[in-house]
């Protein structure tokens, strides 16, 4: 459609071509093997796999790694108007405006705020992956009814077309989820195509034709295949969005209502608040998110330089 | 030329009509329909039948999308159930505010955006270089509303030094004619109410235009780099042209290419965080009418405003994609 649209599905289309591309004089070694070696060598990569190895971490063991029960208000009677107990003996961070342990509700957090991130991230992925392959695959009238349609999700902006799916299914996790993915179908839809139809006059894709291979399999077989790697670039870089834009949902009441589960962009925007009083109940979740998108970012940009051709050297 | 643009102009109407429908059917698919969404949440069984009889939602779907389609073309999108005023009323009494906040934003995310990234190129390895790149990778890490309140809680708050909400002082008795309240106080030759329309936009236009900021940066850097190795810069180098020479006609020429087309990008991404920066500032424009009608259920004023915003939205494209076809020829053949 518009000036994004072309800029877009152009970047979008370099990518594909790419991905399908065998690169000199490293016969032998596959795609992913000599990525994972560059990987290895590239300092910024492991900052970005360190950050999101750890919060994983945290995440998959916050029980055992939380001090304290999430829920459980213990210092509430030192809370009171204007005053929320800072740092103290078996607090390491102070408490909540309710006395609930600030560490442990940011343990407990990082669940909620990855679980999010990658539910909402993989549900856009694979939607908007196969409205790509539908695109890609059989072209014609399909192509352009697909397109069209992504063309008018990305006409309204993200954030807007988040909070009008909240506001229609409710607020729960899941519409939650629903939400951000929605934002997601789009980046993914063009990637997948684009990819397509770069490959569809490769020649492994021309020969598999001529030996009369199904239109399933060669999609399936070969096209998918060698279209992953700007998909899994795309996908990390898009976990740093989603778990951005799910804090944004929060702050502006359509996050998940239920308090059993903290998550750090609620506990971002309720802190709002209290900010005058207690700062670091902001600044903590904040950090969290900052830090775990930021860890996602450097990751994901040096899996584009890692897995692309145009940089090895 | 002329072509171009009308080609363009054809391909908006099925992007409009696909907007209007996926808009019509999210009005229907709200808990309680349309009636609800116009009368409110209160609103007596009674009342909604008399509404659906009234505005013809007992006809068939099409004939209602038709009906909402002819309305929508006159703009005329009912009327909020928190204000009783129709919301074409409200957006274009609010939108301005917006237009305002956004294009400060913008200006300052491209005067400060672009020769940042451009030093930073120049200086490619120093500690401006890495600064920026750390500066522009946190800039797209930090939420936009906790960075609003970080500044409002500093500057405003804390220092005093620029106010922290509204769009100006309300002691101040500014004439508004056009809404724009900077463009009011110039019109009008009120200098005060204009200098302090200005200093309201500071902390949320900077809030908001970090994003497209450390976006910019980045591109700018990129592209800088990727020019001052290609082939003509070297030849321009060796003819002896002089630096200013080199660095005005042929690098930054061309390095402000992919840049160009970025700031178009942005127009998104800022009416999106307007929301967000403009309900911490209570600042009184679109983007705090939205958080406001979530919060009422106020269903009408959302599908008006998002509706208006995504043609909004559109036609920025457009220009933008206008504009990049006058600056580079080749996009007009394609």
């Amino acid at each position: 459609m518009t000036a994004m649209g072309d800029v877009r599905r152009q970047r979008i289309d370099e990518l594909a071509a790419r991905a399908g591309q065998v690169p000199e004089g490293e016969g032998g070694v596959s795609l992913v093997r000599s990525a994972f070696r560059r990987l290895r060598r590239d300092p910024v990569a492991i900052l970005g796999a360190v950050i999101v190895v750890v919060f994983l971490f945290v995440a998959a063991f916050a029980p055992w790694l939380a001090p304290r029960d999430p829920l459980a208000q213990t210092l509430l009677g030192q809370v009171r108007p204007g005053f929320i107990p800072g740092a103290q003996e078996g607090f390491p961070l102070g408490a909540d405006q309710l006395g609930r342990d600030l560490l442990s509700r940011l343990v407990y957090g990082s669940r909620q705020s990855l679980l999010i991130g990658v539910v909402s991230t993989v549900l856009g992925a694979v939607v908007g992956m196969a409205l790509g392959v539908l695109a890609g695959a059989f072209g014609g009238w399909v192509d352009t009814v697909v397109m069209r349609f992504i063309d008018i999700v990305l006409s309204i902006p993200s954030l807007l077309m988040a909070i009008s799916i909240s506001v229609l299914l409710g607020q729960n996790q899941y519409a939650l989820m629903i939400a951000i993915a929605v934002t997601q179908v789009p980046v993914f839809a063009r990637l997948l195509r684009g990819s397509m139809l770069a490959q569809r006059g490769s020649d492994y894709v021309l020969a598999a034709w001529a030996l009369g291979v199904k239109r399933g399999r060669i999609v399936f077989g070969h096209v998918l295949p060698n279209s992953l790697s700007p998909v899994i670039v795309q996908g990390t870089l898009s976990l740093a969005t989603a778990i951005i834009e799910a804090a944004a949902l929060s702050f502006l009441g359509l996050g998940d209502p239920d308090i059993a589960r903290p998550e750090w962009g609620a506990m971002l925007s309720t802190a709002q608040a209290f900010l005058s009083v207690r700062p670091a109940l902001a600044v903590w979740p904040a950090v969290c998110i900052i830090v775990v998108a930021l860890g996602f970012t450097l990751l994901g940009e040096s899996l584009r330089e890692a897995l692309d051709p145009k940089f090895r050297r | 030329m002329l072509r171009f643009i009308v080609r363009r102009l054809l391909q908006l109407v099925p992007i409009l009509l696909g907007l209007s429908v996926l808009l019509f059917a999210w009005l229907r698919a709200l808990p309680g329909g349309p009636a609800q969404a116009a009368l409110g949440e209160r609103a007596t069984p009674e009342a909604i039948a008399r509404y659906n009889e009234l505005f013809g939602l007992d006809q068939p779907i099409w004939v209602q999308y038709l009906r909402f389609l002819g309305r929508a073309v006159r703009l005329d999108f009912g009327t909020s159930s928190r204000t009783g005023r129709t919301v074409t009323t409200e957006f274009l009494e609010r939108m301005p505010g917006t237009v305002e906040l956004t294009l400060f934003a913008m200006v300052f995310a491209i005067g400060v955006g672009i020769p940042l990234g451009y030093l930073a190129a120049r200086r490619h390895g120093s500690w401006l270089d890495s600064g920026a790149v750390i500066g522009s990778l946190l800039g797209v890490a930090i939420p936009v509303f906790f960075l609003a309140y970080l500044l409002r809680l500093l500057f405003a708050v804390e220092l005093g030094w620029l106010p922290g909400s509204g769009r100006q002082e309300v002691r101040i008795d500014a004439t508004h004619i056009t809404n724009f309240y900077v463009l009011d106080g110039l019109l009008t030759r009120e200098w005060d109410a204009a200098w302090d329309a200005l200093l309201h936009l500071v902390l949320p236009g900077i809030a908001l235009g970090t994003i497209p900021l450390a976006i910019i940066v980045r591109i700018t850097r990129a592209s800088v780099l990727d020019v001052v190795n290609e082939d003509y810069v070297r030849t321009a180098n060796a003819k002896g042209l002089s630096a200013d020479t080199v660095r005005r006609r042929h690098v930054i020429r061309n390095a402000l290419l992919p840049v160009s087309t970025t700031i178009g990008l942005q127009t998104g991404l800022l009416l999106s965080g307007a929301v967000l920066t403009e309900t911490v500032f209570a600042f009184g424009g679109v983007g705090s009418a939205i958080y406001d009608a979530i919060f009422t259920r106020d269903f009408a004023v959302l599908q008006g405003f998002i509706l208006m915003l995504a043609v909004v939205y559109v036609l920025v494209n457009l220009l933008v994609d206008i504009s990049y076809g006058l600056l580079d020829p080749r996009v007009r053949v394609r």
